[in-house]
């Protein structure tokens, strides 16, 4: 039966704007890329007023639902369809989120992600496999994620010395170009 | 990285292998993590040959100790099940080992292999669930699978055994308590879906309660869209939460306070109608159209529902009226006082002057010529007709020309059924003869004239009415296309030409993009295919004798697919005779068919005599001949009989290269199918807009009702399009779709029996007892003898 695998239908992270930072679709729905540029525009439109800061917010409309979250400039989507459990939809969206800030060592903001757009990628490709939930537990998606994008160097959580050197190489740039 | 560029690019299958050989041995690398992704890549690339190739390693990888190693070679299984079912069968042993894993998510995708690879067989799935159900599931994605699967099994064994034992309905409700929230969703959901009692309802109702108060949004609205549905079957069931409920419609997600808006009135019951109403027109001027709509389609219901309250909603929809909306909102409002006024008689009055403040300064035209229509049909029943002519007068001097048509329409149907204000009606339709549109003044003059009696139509004055205001009973479609074809010449159109049969419109669902494809445009092929067998059979001399065509039936095939010669017939039915077409077509290259006659055998049938044949002269390869075989019959009479055919002529052998035939032939025999003339052939489907008016107008000396039980059937949906096909009729209003779970339903019938006779068919079915459904047929028509033949047709059928 169709319906029994539970299945995810898009993950999309946009800007502050509505635009694209990164987005993947798993579903045949919208076949042009217009479709899919209209579908996040009407997205973006519903969910702007609202605030998902704190807690993981839903909207249902044209047969989808979406959980979405803000965090920082960033909007993260996901969508299923409207038969689906919402709260596997969280769980998904919770792991990639919080995946993807553990990526950026918590800078999740738009300049950092389109920076690190290869390891937000990685990290789309690991949550979700063509629609089926891979793996929503959100340290291990980044231990995937690095351990992929590293070679060898690894396991994430060990890199406790060169993270200190990069957040101190960060700072650095940052108050220079103050 | 450079696996998820692999991915993305899907190289076709001859630049595939050079990816593969490295890909490969990436599979057997150490790195337990180069494998899964190079597992998942290949997986994605690759076509069935190199999948055999790989398949050692694939199943070694499912085993694997390394949980991302299997969950990948798991979901590339689900993949590529899709394309290759047979080798992912083959696969089913490690599969099995994958689900007893202690790894959380390899069981859960280990699971959802097994079940997809397993989905036709229920024996299999249903011995899935029990050993999983008794074990241990260690994943809450992997439990909601199972919660699903198991509400699948019940489902499925419930349609065999009525007091079903429900084996597995004890899982589910421990699944209420479990830790994780999505499992109890799910299993609340599931349970709320299934058909059960009020006390097994009950935990589900009170977990799903719990919900409605906690924190997070997800949570209270996939709590409030579960008891939306419920409350559609069951609303006595929710009506504990009805206090939740009220504290969710000022929730700062809009989503959620509409859905609980809409449940509220689904289990108001008439003393909470007034508070809710209150409640809801604060509530509206916060949400957003489409939730707008959502609303007023509920307070419809409602209002059906609790009809002595009509006046409040009367007043708060003409409010919503009043005030800023766009089309589709405004259109929803004026659909719902017009089902309430057609509904309830004592809200005609209020409901007829709220519409008529309403197109005052209304912007849509649409909307202003539905109404304006509408009011011509009500207006001159009620009591007091001449309030209205103000409102419509207002609007032919004041409104753009489409509107001052309908309202010049309106005016006329006012006359025309109320004696007294004709005088006056006419000399507000001579002034609109001075209008600036053509249209105007056409109808300010057609209707002037004919209701005057200047212009003789028909002997009565209901002839009149009928000739101006009744309505059109050929689809549109029809018409068009008979106008297109019409070429002018000294025959005037003859509109009963135009075929009335009424292509019925499949429902296009919400959902279409998702779940099915959209079900475009009715196909216009049958129509112009009745013009043209009209064309083609007046074309033959013997046959034009036979008078109009009354009904052509569908191709019914006579030979199975990928016979040597295919031959499919049209039966063709006049007053007294009847016509068979077969269609003939050669699929054998090397052979070239003369005199090619069909020999019909109507030895069973004592009522038919042929008449004559016409045979083909020749039948070459694939282009197809027609042989026509006419019989007379007695007038009128619903005969039924069998026949059987064969198809006889002379083979003659063709060189396919030089295309020459040979000089002698062999003559041959072909066996093809018998062909059943039943009553069903006899009744053309022709809908009926508005049955109800049509039941009204029928002669009741000429209705005949009748009881029958018609034994075991699979289910009511079932019964009711067996009836439908054995009478052959056109079911009207949507009636034949048959809501799941119904133990009862009404199904409305309309037809044109041979002879032209309108026949109107009422059927109430009912369940009587463990599938056993009974029918009460009410048969009206214009002529009672009619009547009595439609039930003969049944009692046989």
């Amino acid at each position: 039966m169709m319906g029994s695998c539970p299945s995810v239908k898009n993950i999309l992270v946009l800007d502050s704007e509505g635009k694209r930072v990164a987005v993947k679709y798993y579903s045949d729905e919208w076949p042009s890329v217009s479709s899919k540029l209209a579908f996040e525009k009407s997205v973006f439109v519903k969910t702007q007023k609202t605030s998902a800061r704190t807690e993981a917010e839903v909207v249902m409309f044209d047969g989808y639902i979406i959980v979405y979250k803000f965090i920082q400039d960033l909007h993260f989507f996901v969508t299923g369809g409207d038969e689906e459990n919402e709260l596997i939809l969280a769980s998904v969206l919770q792991g990639f989120s919080d995946a993807v800030g553990l990526l950026l060592r918590n800078n999740v903001d738009k300049r950092t992600a389109l920076e690190n757009l290869d390891l937000i990628f990685l990290c789309l490709d690991e949550v979700v496999d063509g629609g089926i939930v891979l793996e929503t537990d959100a340290n291990l998606i980044a231990e995937k994620v690095s351990g992929h994008g590293l070679e060898g160097a690894g396991s994430f959580t060990e890199q406790t010395i060169s993270q200190a050197l990069a957040t101190a190489r960060e700072h650095f740039a940052r108050s220079l170009l103050k | 990285m450079v696996y998820l560029i692999i991915k993305e690019l899907s190289p076709s299958s001859d630049e595939v292998f050079i990816v593969t050989s490295s890909l490969m041995k990436d599979m057997n690398s150490k790195t337990d993590m180069y494998r899964a992704n190079a597992i998942r890549v290949l997986c994605r690339i690759i076509d069935g040959n190199l999948l055999t190739q790989i398949e050692r390693y694939l199943k070694q990888a499912i085993v694997d100790k390394n949980p991302v190693v299997s969950s990948a070679a798991l979901v590339s299984g689900i993949h590529l099940l899709q394309a290759n079912p047979e080798i992912v069968k083959r696969w089913s042993n490690e599969v099995q080992e994958a689900v007893q894993s202690r790894a959380a998510l390899v069981q859960f995708h280990g699971l959802a292999l097994l079940h997809q690879t397993r989905q036709n067989d229920r024996l299999a799935v249903s011995k899935l669930v029990s050993s999983l159900t008794r074990g241990s599931v260690r994943s809450p994605l992997a439990q909601c699978l199972l919660i699903r699967y198991t509400s699948q099994v019940i489902r499925e064994s419930s349609t065999n055994t009525q007091n079903g034992d429900r084996p597995f309905f004890d899982y589910l409700e421990s699944c209420l308590r479990h830790k994780a929230e999505m499992v109890i969703l799910e299993a609340a959901r599931k349970i709320t879906e299934m058909d059960v009692t009020s006390r097994e309802l009950a935990p589900a109702i009170t977990v799903l309660q719990l919900f409605l108060s906690s924190s997070k949004p997800v949570l209270r609205f996939a709590a409030v869209r579960t008891l939306n549905k419920v409350a559609i079957t069951r609303p006595l069931a929710v009506t504990n939460c009805n206090v939740d409920l009220e504290t969710l419609m000022s929730d700062q997600n809009r989503s959620i306070a509409t859905l609980a808006i809409t449940t509220l009135l689904k289990t108001g019951n008439e003393s909470s109608v007034d508070r809710l109403m209150k409640q809801i027109t604060s509530f509206m001027s916060d949400i957003a159209d489409e939730f707008k709509i959502v609303v007023v389609e509920a307070i419809r219901s409602l209002c059906l529902k609790f009809p002595l309250k009509y006046r409040s909603m009367m007043i708060f929809l003409s409010n919503s009226l009043r005030e800023e909306g766009g089309f589709e909102y405004k259109k929803a409002i004026v659909d719902a006082i017009v089902t309430l006024i057609s509904a309830i008689p004592d809200a005609k009055e209020i409901g007829l002057l709220h519409l008529c403040e309403f197109i005052e300064d209304c912007e849509f035209t649409y909307l202003s010529s539905q109404i304006l229509h509408f009011l011509g049909n009500e207006g001159p029943r009620t009591s007091d007709p001449s309030r209205y002519i103000r409102y419509i007068y207002n609007r032919v001097i004041l409104e753009n020309s489409t509107v001052r048509a309908s309202a010049v329409s309106t005016l006329a149907k006012f006359g025309a059924l109320v004696e007294g204000l004709k005088p006056r009606i006419f000399v507000l339709l001579r002034r609109c003869l001075f209008d600036t549109d053509d249209e105007v003044r056409d109808r300010a003059t057609l209707y002037l004239q004919t209701l005057n009696g200047e212009v003789a139509v028909g002997n009565t004055e209901k002839d009149v009415n009928e000739f101006l205001f009744g309505s059109f009973d050929v689809p549109l479609a029809n018409l068009e296309a008979s106008l297109r074809t019409y070429e002018p010449s000294e025959e005037p159109f003859d509109i009963s030409l135009v075929s009335r049969e009424a292509k019925s419109q499949p429902l296009q669902d919400k959902k279409a993009p998702g779940k099915k494809p959209p079900a475009g445009v009715p196909p216009p092929a049958p129509v112009s295919a009745v013009d043209a067998y009209q064309k083609m059979l007046s074309s033959i001399a013997e046959f034009s004798g036979f008078g109009r065509l009354f009904k052509s039936s569908e191709p019914v095939e006579l030979t199975e697919a990928e016979t040597e010669y295919a031959v499919n017939v049209v039966k063709h039915i006049y007053e007294s005779h009847v016509v068979l077409q077969y269609n003939c077509t050669n699929t054998i290259p090397e052979q070239l068919l003369q005199d090619v006659t069909v020999y019909v055998d109507a030895t069973d049938a004592e009522e038919f005599s042929e008449v004559c044949l016409k045979s083909l002269k020749t039948l070459a390869y694939d282009s197809p001949g027609q042989i026509f075989v006419a019989f007379e019959k007695p007038g009128r009479v619903p005969a039924t009989c069998k026949f059987s055919n064969v198809l006889k002529f002379t083979v003659k052998e063709v060189d396919t290269s030089s295309g020459e035939v040979d000089d002698d032939g062999v003559e041959d025999e072909y066996q093809i199918e018998d062909l059943e003339i039943v009553s069903a052939d006899y009744m053309l489907r022709v809908a009926v807009s508005n049955f109800r008016n049509a039941w009204e107008n029928m002669d009741p000396e000429s209705e005949r009702v009748d009881e029958y039980g018609l034994g075991v059937r699979e289910s009511l949906a079932e019964a009711v399009s067996a009836v439908t096909s054995i009478l052959g009729m056109q079911p009207c209003e949507g009636t034949e779709v048959v809501p799941s779970n119904a133990r009862s339903h009404v199904c409305l019938l309309s037809g044109v029996f041979i002879g032209d006779v309108k026949v109107l068919v009422r059927l109430s079915f009912g369940l009587s007892g463990p599938k056993e459904v009974a029918m009460k047929l009410a048969v009206r028509s214009d002529d009672p003898e009619v009547s009595d033949k439609i039930h003969e047709i049944v009692a046989s059928g």
